[in-house]
């Protein structure tokens, strides 16, 4: 697989269709990383071109601006922008809630101005224009997976569907947690808190949240948030059940079920 | 006569109270500062059906749902008969729309009744939840004391009223057969006209006209109480959720307010040529220290607090035991704004800040400053436990907001203050200098040779 920079198209004097964000946690989490490839991989076996700014891309700044801190966001908001614009992008997918959120919604304030979708939403549509076909009968078929609603795809914009779809395609057995879609649990990472100490409490946020997944009796937690991801996986992990229950992405979900 | 004086006296007085007490709310929230909401009043108005109106939120949860339609119900229609008894208590007339409606005024009056039924029912449900069931959601520290004794003496208000409204009925049905003449036929009411006889059975002609004349009074006496209540009481929803759900955000969830002083700045860095040239002018305030760094409809948010708690069970810090609760945050911004509304009318000049004393100076929400702010309401610990996941404000039933309060003291403690979470500084720095949150030792694209 040829991952291409925009910098690369650009010396073709081409464009991609799509840009895809990777974002920090996609770029440099050694668990996100996996999701990165496995969406790459994906738009790879439909045949969308795509390509990643790689070096040129900077933090969003969403985790100043929640932690309070203006000046750095919109620092970072300035340069993104400078660059996105630099290379005429119109379309951005990003398999980080947070990075959508940010480009999505609080970019054109400052003259950034894109289609953006997570990639869920962009899996969806693949599937939906029959460009991703998912193998029927395929590993996930009648398997019990609950999915945890990251807060800044779910309640900050609205979408709870997209990736319901891509679990009903799967014909998994979707088993919902009793707190879900709007009124889903936090993993407890947004808001800056995933680069904090957690404050004096009975009970780390992430652990409730596992709990609520656990007790859904399902295999598999399924996530759109690389946050999420670490925050469910270390969850589980204190729960000591990391040997019967995996967290995955969807995208990996996909990758799995067509063995890409 | 003496009643006609009496009416007149008493309305005019506790009207003239509540108008002078509903002001003063106007003015503190107007403390806060002025921003532009406006635009899509077609999905404005929506909001107010559906959210205020017709109460969809309280329908996440159809028992208290139902149970709180029955009393909003029943208050709002109740409404129609206080026509009646305002026309009657002025002029000295006895049920003047009896004779004149006919079989409307029974089936409008039999409505009333059993909408009085079943909120009395909803409300003795309501006082048993709130003080013998012990749902956590209305026990939590901020609700000891006064808001607790708040939502009960409202319960109470509402039995009273009830009770009064049967009096004055239930008697009225017996004294029609008694004096025909006074006492205009009203028809078989739903429950007058058994509950009356069951009650008032057997009294004569005097003690029953004593009975109506009790509950005719009692009536119109919560009334008024409840109108200089209000103003003190988380009850004041019932009136500004209206305006509140009007002025609710219509962005998405996820936005962030933006800092347009912020944009100027950052702006002039990136294009030094095209930025306007900076203006000496006073450092602006970052964030919100107090509540006049707060937007008037925070504030309103504030004062339509209806204290439910259901912001601060659905909470995921409040839920793992950390000390931030968001009904708290919205209960003390009210609760500071009170404060500084308070010292505004004590027009004292020790609450001008330092600076600005002098000789014929007074007091105004511009020179304000009595060395306390927000912060010595809510704590650091508080406003740094947030996750930003707006499960508050996705569970407030009059679409308040207490997650943009939070943000802004949170700017306020980063930017002026440059405090804040220890942790929160190599973050900083690692985007500010590497533009990842974390300081890594390999290149950002290093992951496209993985696998
Ligand atoms: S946004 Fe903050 S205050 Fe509101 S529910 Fe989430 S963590 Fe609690
Ligand atoms: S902010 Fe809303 S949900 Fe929270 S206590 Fe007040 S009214 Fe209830």
């Amino acid at each position: 697989m040829n991952i291409k920079t925009m910098a690369e198209w650009a010396a073709e004097g081409r464009q991609p269709e799509i840009l895809f964000w990777v974002g920090c946690a996609g770029s440099y989490d050694d668990r996100a990383q996996k999701v990165t490839r496995a969406l790459c991989k994906i738009l790879d076996a439909v045949g969308m071109s795509f390509g990643i700014l790689g070096m040129e891309e900077t933090c969003t700044g969403d985790p100043a601006r929640r932690a309070g801190n203006e000046f750095l966001f919109q620092m970072m908001a300035f340069q993104n922008i400078a660059t996105l614009n630099n290379y005429g992008i119109k379309k951005i997918v990003t398999a980080c809630p947070h990075c959508f959120n940010t480009l999505k919604n609080e970019y054109p304030e400052y003259g950034g101005n894109y289609e953006v979708i997570h990639h869920t939403q962009l899996l969806q549509q693949l599937m939906a224009e029959g460009k991703l076909k998912l193998e029927g009968g395929g590993s996930f078929k009648g398997k019990k997976i609950t999915y945890h609603d990251s807060c800044y795809l779910g309640r900050a914009n609205g979408v709870y569907e997209a990736p319901r779809a891509i679990l009903e395609a799967l014909d998994a057995d979707l088993v919902e947690m009793k707190r879900c879609k709007s009124n889903g649990l936090c993993c407890g990472a947004g808001g800056a808190q995933m680069f904090k100490e957690d404050e004096p409490g009975k009970q780390r946020i992430n652990e409730a949240r596992a709990e609520e997944a656990l007790n859904t009796g399902a295999g598999i937690v399924a996530s759109n948030c690389p946050f999420c991801m670490t925050m469910l996986s270390d969850g589980v992990k204190a729960k000591d059940k990391q040997d019967e229950v995996m967290v995955l992405d969807l995208a990996e979900l996909i990758v799995r079920n067509n063995s890409l | 006569m003496v009643q006609q004086i009496l009416f007149l006296l008493v309305a005019i007085t506790a009207t003239w109270y509540a108008v002078r007490q509903f002001g003063k709310i106007r003015r503190n929230v107007l403390l806060g500062k002025e921003e532009d909401i406006s635009g899509n009043p077609g999905l404005r108005w929506r909001n107010v059906l559906l959210v205020a109106f017709g109460q969809q939120k309280m329908f996440t949860n159809w028992i208290p749902g139902v149970l709180h339609l029955f009393i909003y119900v029943a208050f709002v229609i109740t409404q129609i008969e206080l026509i009646e008894i305002f026309a009657d208590g002025l002029f000295g007339w006895h049920r003047f729309f009896a004779p004149r409606l006919g079989w409307l005024y029974t089936v409008i009056i039999s409505f009333i009744e059993i909408l009085s039924v079943l909120a009395f029912v909803a409300t003795v449900i309501f006082l048993v939840r709130r003080n013998v069931l012990r749902v956590p959601r209305f026990h939590k520290p901020e609700m000891k004391g006064w808001p607790f004794l708040d939502a009960n003496i409202i319960l109470i208000l509402e039995i009273l009223l009830i009770v009064a409204i049967f009096s004055m009925n239930g008697a009225d049905i017996l004294l029609q057969q008694l004096n025909p003449y006074v006492y205009h036929d009203t028809g078989p009411l739903a429950v007058s006209s058994w509950l009356g006889p069951m009650l008032f059975g057997g009294l004569n002609e005097s003690s029953l006209h004593f009975v109506e004349r009790f509950g005719w009074w009692l009536h119109i006496g919560v009334v008024f109480g409840f109108l200089n209540y209000l103003p003190k009481s988380k009850h004041l929803h019932i009136l500004l959720a209206f305006p509140n759900t009007y002025y609710a955000r219509l962005t998405p969830r996820g936005k962030m307010e933006n800092m347009p002083e912020v944009t100027k700045m950052v702006q002039g860095m990136f294009q030094p040529d095209t930025a306007e040239p900076p203006v000496e002018e006073e450092i602006p305030t970052f964030g919100a220290k107090d509540v006049f760094h707060l937007s008037w409809k925070n504030l309103l948010d504030a004062y339509s607090c209806t204290e439910c708690g259901r912001c601060t069970a659905s909470c995921p810090a409040n839920l793992t035991g950390k000390k931030l609760s968001p009904r708290k945050i919205m209960m003390d911004i009210r609760d500071r704004t009170e404060e500084v509304g308070r010292k505004l009318d004590s027009k004292d000049p020790q609450y001008i800040r330092e600076e600005l004393r002098g000789e014929g100076v007074a007091l105004s929400g511009e020179n304000f400053g009595d060395g306390r702010s927000l912060f010595d309401y809510i704590s650091p610990e508080e406003i740094h436990a947030c996750t930003t996941c707006n499960a508050c404000v996705e569970a407030c039933p009059v679409l308040i907001n207490p997650l943009e309060p939070i943000l802004k003291m949170r700017r306020y403690e980063i930017l002026m203050d440059s405090k804040g979470p220890t942790d929160w500084v190599p973050m900083f720095n690692s985007i500010e200098n590497g533009g990842s949150p974390w300081q890594m030792p390999v290149s950002r694209d290093h992951w496209v040779n993985g696998d």
